[in-house]
This record gives structure tokens, sequence and C-alpha cells, in this order.
């Protein structure tokens, strides 16, 4: 096999982004929206027939079938991206999962799955992100979290485990990487429409997956730090957060 | 074209996709600091373990990219996210010879050591680049020239014999009588035949640390051309310059710089100016301000408003100092760009890239005139033009001819990279239309259709088939080699 990339052309400035977690939802809409803004894109998901769908009409997207929780292939794949991408320079983490839980329920196996989908996934990729990065002294790395990272709540304890756990990786790698020349953002999305929210009890203020999407592009582009989407989240997270203890365990959500 | 992989078939290509070491990752950029990329960088010491680069690159499937001093403006020496060999630590001087002036180096050995090792025997290397830094096998591969092109020609004529290590790792030799194909191929090659391993060369004779310089105002693009025509004869080397501000009546203003040998006998003392002590510009601007820190003092000017009053000085200065006749030793005169440390940087984080035309004589007047109004028509006066003489030679993928050259830096920024594109598009236009050609080493514009042009189906052809025959699998590429010659 003879040696072959993609390659950057002087004063072209070709940009390369990977989405893990592309199939649908937030990840499809990032997929479509970063093709119209001329990025070169490998797409990654689970399910096969999903991602064909969404890569399809994309040129510029080449897709990679791959379940995250497969962790000792990652940095593999992730050398073999790159090199197809001829470099990087975005990464999105979006992959996760949020199975129905009762405010009953202790299921260890489901916990573990969100764990491994949405925290040691997200901890292996950007690991690898991470390094290569540091080493280039540009780059940027997004974490889609939530929310539901910003409380521990009757109805899921182990996905808002998973998403505050992810929010503390974001930040230290942060506080790692921004003297490097390295911007990490963690996007935290209120409900968007996609499957995740099938199994949310109660809902407002939903938006669609591109208006989403569309509004996180904004963030990442301008370099933010932490970003709520849509915006107005950012004073619910605010409340949220500072909503004491004693009052929090009695509420309902 | 989508393709599709899951995780068996990535198990299957394990020793295909294998990931080389990621200590060996590291931001390389062009010369111009333009671009950059991300590659596997091996600096190896030893035939032994350069064989051994060539020998992993096939086992994971990466290509290898060659780079010596790393001072090609745009992509000849960048191999994103692959392997790039860094050559600089071949630096030894194998063979030195003070009678004939035959010496032999490895390809990491720089233009700097080789001068200072040699020059108190009475000898100077016959090419020379305008920085000191570049490595003989950078050199030899981007086959270069210097101030005297119209005299002694390109860097190549003067390499007697190499030795260059193919991708397989087989050592092979090559002169011009023997394996003559891949001497004229390989030498302007920009690295993607073999890699050199050892130069063989031939030094030119000198009787003083010093040249006579003249320096002298030129009015217009007329009166530059004038002067280059009466002086190539008994000249050793002439340098023009160029104020890309100067319109109208004054298109083509600038300075040109003529310096010549001094013949046996007229240089007193020639062992005391040979020497190396005697051969550095000072280290301090006036005594005061260290050239290290220089570049920050340009850089308020490097717009189109401060470059305009920096060049009308310089050209005046021309005026006032001009007919006088000075001495300048051998290195003060050529490695201007070493002088002042990181220049570039001046020009800002957008780097800078270059555009040099060659043109032959007969419509070199009248393409250079177009090519200065195209860039004051959009605004884009080049920094820094330089103009040089030039003649042809026998190597198959050449830049030389019988004409001018006008090297013009174009300063990038954020914004301006379309514009800069659409400028070089349409000056690609007039260059091909006079019959013109370009350099590999400076360059970052040339698209595959450009390339064909001016070097001709037949030499790329014949380029290809040495490729195929002594790279088969197409190990050895660059950027340039993907953006100019793939596909």
């Amino acid at each position: 096999m003879s040696p072959k990339n993609n390659f950057s052309l002087p004063l072209h400035n070709q940009k390369r982004a990977i989405v893990i977690g592309a199939s649908s939802g937030i990840g499809a809409a990032l997929v479509r929206q970063l093709a119209d803004q001329a990025y070169m894109i490998a797409a990654l998901a689970r399910r096969e027939d999903l991602l064909t769908a969404v890569c399809q009409s994309i040129p510029s997207a080449t897709l990679y079938v791959h379940d995250v929780t497969d962790n000792e292939n990652i940095p593999m794949l992730f050398d073999q991206i790159v090199q197809d991408l001829g470099g990087l320079d975005l990464i999105i983490y979006v992959a996760g999962v949020q199975p129905t839980v009762a405010v009953d329920e202790y299921d260890t196996e489901k916990d573990k799955t969100m764990i491994e989908v949405n925290l040691m996934g997200a901890i292996a990729w950007l690991n690898l992100a991470a390094t290569r990065f540091e080493r280039a002294g540009a780059g940027q790395i997004v974490g889609i979290s939530s929310i539901a990272g910003d409380r521990g709540r009757v109805g899921s304890p182990v996905y808002n485990t998973s998403k505050a756990a992810l929010n503390t990786y974001l930040e230290a790698l942060r506080n790692r990487l921004s003297k490097k020349g390295v911007t990490v953002t963690t996007i935290k999305p209120g409900f968007v429409d996609t499957v995740l929210l099938e199994n949310a009890p109660k809902t407002f203020w939903v938006v669609s997956p591109e208006e989403a999407a569309a509004e996180m592009l904004t963030a990442i582009h301008k370099k933010r730090q932490i970003v709520y989407v849509p915006a107005r989240w950012s004073l619910v997270g605010m409340i949220v957060r500072h909503i004491p203890s004693f009052i929090f365990r009695r509420l309902s959500f | 074209m989508a393709k599709q992989k899951n995780n068996k078939q990535i198990d299957n290509t394990l020793t295909l996709s294998a990931s080389l070491p990621e200590e060996h990752l590291e931001r390389v950029e062009s010369w111009g600091g333009a671009s950059s990329g991300m590659s596997y960088v091996y600096r190896p010491t030893t035939i032994e373990s350069l064989a051994k680069v060539f020998e992993l690159a096939r086992k994971n499937g990466r290509s290898v990219g060659l780079r010596g001093g790393g001072n090609s403006y745009g992509d000849a020496a960048m191999n994103d996210e692959n392997i790039l060999l860094d050559l600089r630590r071949m630096n030894r001087i194998l063979d030195w010879n003070p009678e004939s002036g035959v010496v032999r180096v490895e390809p990491g050995v720089t233009i700097s050591a080789l001068w200072q090792y040699i020059l108190e025997d009475g000898w100077w290397p016959p090419v020379v680049t305008g920085t000191s830094k570049t490595t003989i096998g950078g050199c030899a591969g981007m086959n270069v020239h210097g101030k005297n092109a119209y005299q002694v020609g390109t860097i190549g004529e003067h390499i007697l014999e190499f030795d260059m290590m193919l991708p397989s790792g087989e050592i092979i030799t090559c002169s011009p009588e023997t394996n003559n194909n891949l001497f004229f191929a390989a030498i302007g090659g920009a690295g993607l035949l073999g890699c050199f391993t050892s130069l063989t060369m031939q030094m030119k004779r000198i009787y003083s640390g010093n040249l006579r310089v003249h320096t002298q105002a030129q009015v217009d693009l007329a009166s530059m051309f004038d002067y280059f025509y009466e002086n190539v004869e008994d000249s050793s080397y002439i340098v023009g310059w160029m104020d890309a501000f100067g319109n109208g009546k004054g298109l083509g203003r600038g300075d040109v710089h003529r310096a010549d040998y001094l013949k046996p006998g007229e240089d007193p003392n020639p062992s005391q100016t040979m020497r190396l002590e005697n051969q550095y510009p000072p280290e301090n601007l006036f005594g005061i301000v260290p050239k290290s820190i220089m570049w920050l003092g340009m850089r308020p000017f490097m717009n189109n408003f401060g470059t305009r009053f920096v060049n009308l000085g310089k050209y005046y200065a021309g005026h006032v100092t001009g007919g006088a006749t000075y001495l300048q030793s051998h290195a003060a005169f050529h490695f201007l760009l070493d002088y002042v440390p990181n220049w570039k940087k001046s020009y800002g984080s957008g780097g800078l890239i270059q555009y040099q035309p060659f043109i032959p004589k007969e419509n070199a007047q009248n393409a250079f005139a177009d090519i200065l109004r195209v860039c004051q028509y959009y605004g884009q006066p080049n920094y820094l033009t330089v103009f040089k003489r030039h003649k042809p030679d026998n190597f198959l993928l050449s830049h030389a001819l019988d004409g001018f050259s006008m090297a013009m830096d174009f300063r990038i920024t954020g914004s301006n990279q379309g514009k800069i594109l659409k400028i070089t598009r349409q000056l690609d236009e007039i260059v091909l239309a006079a019959n013109g050609r370009f350099y590999f080493a400076k360059d970052s514009t040339v698209r595959p259709e450009v390339a064909r042009a001016f070097l001709g189906d037949e030499a790329i052809t014949q380029f290809r088939a040495l490729k195929e025959k002594y790279d088969p699998d197409n190990i050895l590429q660059t950027n340039l080699w993907r953006r100019v010659f793939k596909g």
C-alpha cells in the first residue's frame, strides 16, 4: 500500500474536524453545518446505517464506524483518522446515552454503560487530542456535556454523574492546555429535540438539533470556554447550581 | 468519497495503520511561516539509522519527506502527518583537499559550516544562498542559485558526484557520467527520488576575504535592465533591489549591488582578510541595538505605509552613496538574511510567501512591468523585491533559463490569503505567456497545470518514470509533491 493522505495547500487554510457521535441529533447536525463551513470531517458513530445516511450527501465527510466503549482501538483509529484528514484542528465529543431510569431503580449495568459512553469514551478520545494539540500549540477540544451535570437529581443519578465528571475533566484539560495555545470548550445544552429527550418527563424551551448545533458552532468559533445552549439556560444553570441542598432535595425534578 | 471502516477491518490492517511514536510528533513550519503542519520528525546521524527510517515508513504505510535547513519558503520540506527526515545531524565534512578545492560532505553540512571550513585555505563555495543556514543536501535537492547565477549557474553544476540512498535502502552513486539520468533528475528533484548521503563538490579559488562592492541607484526598470546588460560580462555577482512602490515613471526603480572577486595580488594581505574574525558583520546596530532584536524595530514598518517610506529612504540612500565602491567581506555581502536574525518575524504571525518568476530575457522587461502593475493595482506591492540574472542548465526540473528573475515577498495575514491567491493566479498567466518558469525552493502557489506548462509534459513524464523506477512504492513525498505533481 502506498502512503496517502489529505494535506493542506499553502494559503488555503483547510480546517479539519472529528465528530464522535455523529449518526443522529446534535452530532449529525454538527457534521452538516461543519461541512457548510468548508471543514473536512471525520464522522464517527456506532450505527452504520444511520451514519451512512448522514454522510451520504456530504463529500467532505468520511465516516468511521466505531463504538466508543471499544477503548483499546481508539489510539490507532485516532492516528488513522488524523493521517486521513491530513491534520486536525477541532475535535467534538458528542456521544452520549441516557437510558430510562425509574426513580427507585439502581441498575449497575445501565450505569456502567452511561459512564463508559458519556465519560470514558470522551476521556479516551480527548486525551489523544490533548497530547497532539499540546505539541502543535494549537487546536480546539469540545465536549458536549449537559445542563444535567450541574446537580445530582432524583431522576438520573449516574447520567448527572457522567456529565458532572465530564465537566470537571474538561475544566482540568482547559487548565492544562490554555497556556499552550489550545482551547477547551464545554457545551451544556438544555432540552434539544433528540432521542435523549424521550426519557425526560417534562420539557420546555426545546430547540431543534440544527438550532442547537448552529449556536454551538458560533460559540466554538468564538473560542468560548463554558457555554449553555440556548444561552437562556445559563440563567437556569446559575439558579439550579445555587439552590441550597435542603431545598433541592425536596424538589421533584 | 466516503469510506467505511469497522473494527474488524481496523484489526486486520494493524500493521499498516500502526501508530508512529508520539514523541517524534512535531509542529513543522514553512520557512515563510505561512503554513504549518504536524510531522513525525527523525534526525538520523548515520546511514544505518537513515535506512531504518525508510524501513519504518514502509512498515507503517507512511511517506517520508526530506528536510535540510528548512529554508524553503513554501511546502517543499514539509510532509504533513507523515515522516519528515531532518538531515541536519548528518553534518560531517568527509573529505577536503585544499590543493584541488574538492570537498566531500554529508547532506546536513550547512553553507555556513562549509565556508568557515575552507576559507582560510583560499576557497569559497561556488554558489551560496542568501542565508548560510541552508544545507548542501537541501541546496542540491532544490538546485539553488546565488547572485552569480548568470556566471556559474546553479549549484548542481558544481557537484561532481553524489551518493544517494533509495527508499529501498540501496545506495547508488551518480555523476554526470554514471547514472546520469538520475544525476540530472535528483539535483533539483526536491528530495523525491532519494536521500543524498554524500556530495562531492568543486570549490572556487579566491585571493582575498573581501569582495569589491559597488552600489548604484537605478531610476526605473529600463535602467535596471541596462545595468545588468552592461555589467554581466566582467562582474562576479550582481543583485538588484526594487522599490515596488515606485509607479509611473519610477516603476521598477531601486538599487543595484555589484561585487567582484579580487585578483591575485590585489589584496596585500589575503591571509588576514580570509580569517573568520574578519568575515562577520558587527553584532550590534550602531554599536548599541543587538541584532537579535532588530526585527522588533522593523515590525511597525511592515505595512504598505511604513514600507513605502523605508523603501523610498533606501532608494534615495542609493542615490547618495551611489557610485561608491568599497570592500566588504564575503560573509557580509552574501548573508544579508542572517544579518538580522528572525527578520521574517517582522511580517507578523501570518508569515510571508515569496513569488519568484523567471522570465526569458527578451520578454522579461515587459512581463516584470506588468507584474509590478498588477500588484499595485490590487494594493499589494511586495515589500521586498529582488532582481537577478540567470543562465540555463541541464537539470530535469529546472527553474533556470537565459533571463531574469524577480523575487517578491508578500505578507500573509488572516484575511488576505484569498486575495494573494487571486493575484498569483493572475501573475501565473503573465509568467506563462512570457515562457517563464518557477522555482520550488520559493514556491507556495504553483498548481499542477502551471507546472506542466513550464516544465513541459516530457520532463514530467521522465521524472515520473524515474520515480517509478527508484521509488516504486512512492515512499518519498512532500506537501509540494502532492500539491504540484500528484494525480
